[in-house]
């Protein structure tokens, strides 16, 4: 069924003045489709070249994690884009978590008062780059010898 | 109840009665994972190091690789109820629609089918003696 293209139809993105509780929304709506996607797909390539045994896995570290000494130009670029995804699907985890958090205790009935909303949502954010920086400084200081 | 609008058309009939079970199901898999991937971040972070045989170990216990499997059952379950919300929402052509449904069916069980037959594979068969 076609839409009649003269109805109105529900404000879009280009339409809301922005703010951190409408954000908070779109990020959530957002982060999940990353995570989905590219997310997935990179854990079950993990997985497969795990289960494929060391020669697979060296070759999904060497693409995802590092080259080696001996790296072409091509090889540091698609590393860093991984490590830069790595970076995205992090933050796009806690996010996506802490918004969730923050949807259930919403589902209880909890919080609708126009400030409470703009602190929650608020408070979001903070938790997620915080828990971002964390774990990347972690893995940095961990694995990466940094 | 009138002929004319879509919303003529359908109102009166109530709902049909299946988004409370998409709505409920949507936040007993995200409890689920909150569990499921607050565990595997910890497990990952407790590694000595990412190395071919410490990794492949770590996957192959059954304290491990279970949990990892149910991740994966419920983490593409997770995924085939937003990403449908987010076609619902943003593909507005019947058509166009009904493909893309299918394309995330296929997506989500093919995902997890995948993701779970290879971790079974290497617990059953891959474990370092």
């Amino acid at each position: 069924m076609a839409q009649n293209p003269n109805r109105p139809i529900s404000p879009h993105l280009q339409i809301y003045r922005w703010g951190p509780h409408m954000a908070v929304s779109i990020f959530h709506r957002a982060t999940g489709f990353v995570m989905a996607t590219a997310g997935m797909l990179t854990l079950l390539w993990w997985l497969a070249s795990i289960a494929g045994g060391p020669e697979s896995y060296a070759t999904f570290q060497s693409y995802v994690v590092s080259g080696g000494e001996e790296a072409t130009g091509m090889q540091v670029a698609i590393n860093w884009f991984f490590r830069l995804l790595a970076l995205g699907v992090t933050y796009s985890f806690f996010q996506h978590m802490f918004s969730g958090i923050r949807h259930l205790l919403m589902d209880l009935g909890a919080g609708y008062e126009l400030k409470t909303v703009r602190t929650w949502s608020i408070a979001v954010y903070i938790a997620a780059l915080t828990a971002t920086a964390l774990v990347a400084m972690l893995v940095a200081a961990r694995f990466m010898g940094a | 109840m009138g002929n004319g609008t879509k919303l003529g058309r359908v109102r009166g009939l109530g709902s049909a009665k299946h988004g409370g079970k998409h709505w409920l199901d949507q936040r007993l898999t995200a409890v689920g994972n909150l569990l499921l991937t607050t565990w595997l971040v910890l497990s990952l972070l407790w590694l000595p190091n990412f190395d071919y045989e410490t990794v492949a170990a770590w996957l192959a216990q059954p304290s491990v690789a279970v949990p990892m499997i149910l991740m994966l059952a419920n983490i593409f379950w997770h995924v085939r109820l937003g990403l449908q919300v987010l076609i619902e929402d943003y593909v507005h052509d019947e058509g166009n629609k009904f493909a893309t449904l299918t394309l995330l069916n296929f997506y989500v069980i093919g995902g997890a089918a995948f993701g779970i037959f290879m971790v079974a594979k290497h617990a059953f068969t891959g474990a370092p003696a």
